[in-house]
């Protein structure tokens, strides 16, 4: 609870010497890496500096350290409990692109808050559209119900199952790419930074794969 | 709440920080903005240099002690250059408050409050060369090509940052731009801010910034 508090407070430090506009860099460096009596902010600043210069196990540390930084922006933005983690994600792999615009001299916890709340507001603004593309479904289902809307429940429960299942015994690289581009709707840019893997292996995967479920699915109806 | 979503969750950052460990490999640190601010200044004073060794700053001198108010304008443009720059760099840091986009007011205030006046003298004391239209067009031609390489330089710089406003950030360029190029033909204007003068250069510096706003969601959206 007190990880709030401390971000605000670092952004009062820091509007107020933005506003005298004097010294904001000549800062010492030293004081976030200082060991004694230090808050999480210094540490994680000290940690960042550190992944700066290459330090893997810091910049692990600092991540793992981050995610509830990022999860408590995103919920403060209004994203909703079962998009967290999509925020968290694109969160890091935003600080991974741009962690050499970090300065340790300033607070981390305010660095790393405004490329979540951007990050929040880009996943409100898709879902938002998509939600909006959505109604019109919603609509359709309301005015032509199905029949017998017990064994389609179960049909189509029955259905997802053997797709569940389908799309599990694929292999593990078509498995990936199935996951990444189709299910959790990432562009392949994402993906491709998600997986390690480049966008040309990846649009072959999910070809590859879609062609295999498709086989099974034809051969089984 | 520990639901098997959440779980799995948890196990694909682990996965991802684990991979983005993998890719760590050292790098530059971006540069304080003031600094930065600086590198780009030296580019406005290398063309402004070139322009005073072909055009000389007397002309320049006389017109400033003939109409001091010019001598403000320019003035006022040259610090809205450099605030505007000045914001535009820290808006490419992410944690730095908006409120750095107002630091180009002042310097914009002036610029624009002396052209003002410059223009009503010219009702007051008739008899001072008035620009005519074509005169007029050239200064727009002017202003906007020099601002098209000074906000290109500005957006390559601004793409190695990571701009969390991007339209802020746009406008704020074209700003600079525009408020440099103005600067820079200050050195070889020959004549009184007159209304139409006037209306030409709100008009380039209204293009340089829109222009800069309408492209800069996608140009600097890499962030």
């Amino acid at each position: 609870m007190s990880q709030p508090l401390t971000a605000t407070g670092f952004m009062g430090l820091d509007s107020g010497l933005s506003q005298g506009m004097s010294l904001v860099w000549t800062m010492p460096v030293a004081s976030a890496t200082a060991s004694i009596s230090e808050t999480p902010d210094q540490r994680r600043a000290a940690w960042m500096a550190a992944a700066q210069a290459g330090d893997r196990r810091a910049y692990e540390k600092l991540l793992a350290d981050s995610v509830a930084l990022i999860r408590a922006a995103a919920r403060r933005q209004g994203v909703a409990h079962d998009h967290l983690d999509d925020v968290v994600q694109e969160t890091l792999i935003t600080v991974h692109r741009v962690r050499h615009t970090y300065d340790p001299a300033r607070s981390y916890d305010a660095w790393i808050t405004a490329i979540a709340n951007r990050r929040a507001i880009d996943a409100l603004r898709s879902r938002g559209r998509r939600d909006s593309r959505e109604l019109h479904d919603e609509f359709a289902l309301d005015s032509h119900p199905d029949v017998d809307d017990a064994s389609a429940a179960t049909e189509s429960g029955q259905r997802a199952q053997r797709l569940r299942e389908a799309i599990a015994e694929l292999p593990p690289g078509q498995r990936e790419a199935v996951e990444q581009l189709g299910l959790r709707e990432r562009s392949l840019s994402e993906a491709a930074e998600l997986t390690g893997r480049n966008t040309g292996a990846l649009k072959v995967n999910l070809h590859r794969a879609l062609k295999a479920l498709r086989e099974r699915f034809h051969g089984e109806s | 709440m520990e639901n098997p979503e959440t779980m799995s969750d948890l196990r694909s950052h682990e996965a991802l920080i684990d991979r983005l460990g993998t890719d760590l490999v050292p790098v530059r640190r971006l540069l304080p903005p003031w600094l930065r601010t600086v590198g780009w200044m030296l580019v406005v004073a290398a063309i402004a240099a070139v322009l005073l060794m072909h055009y000389g700053a007397e002309p320049m001198l006389r017109r400033w002690a003939g109409t001091p108010d010019l001598g403000w304008a320019g003035m006022g443009a040259v610090i809205t250059a450099v605030t505007a720059a000045w914001a535009a760099f820290a808006l490419g840091v992410p944690g730095r408050r908006a409120a750095w986009a107002w630091l180009p007011l002042p310097g914009a205030l002036l610029w624009i409050g002396a052209s003002g006046l410059g223009c009503l003298r010219t009702w007051i004391a008739p008899g001072t060369q008035v620009a005519s239209m074509h005169q007029s067009a050239d200064c727009l031609i002017f202003i906007i090509s020099f601002s098209i390489p000074l906000s290109a330089l500005l957006i390559v710089l601004l793409r190695r940052a990571c701009p969390l406003r991007p339209m802020l950030t746009a406008v704020l360029i074209g700003l600079a731009s525009a408020a440099a190029s103005a600067s820079l033909l200050e050195i070889c204007h020959s004549f009184d801010a007159a209304a139409t003068d006037l209306l030409t250069h709100a008009l380039a510096v209204a293009v340089v910034v829109a222009v800069n706003a309408a492209m800069g969601g996608r140009l600097l959206s890499k962030a």
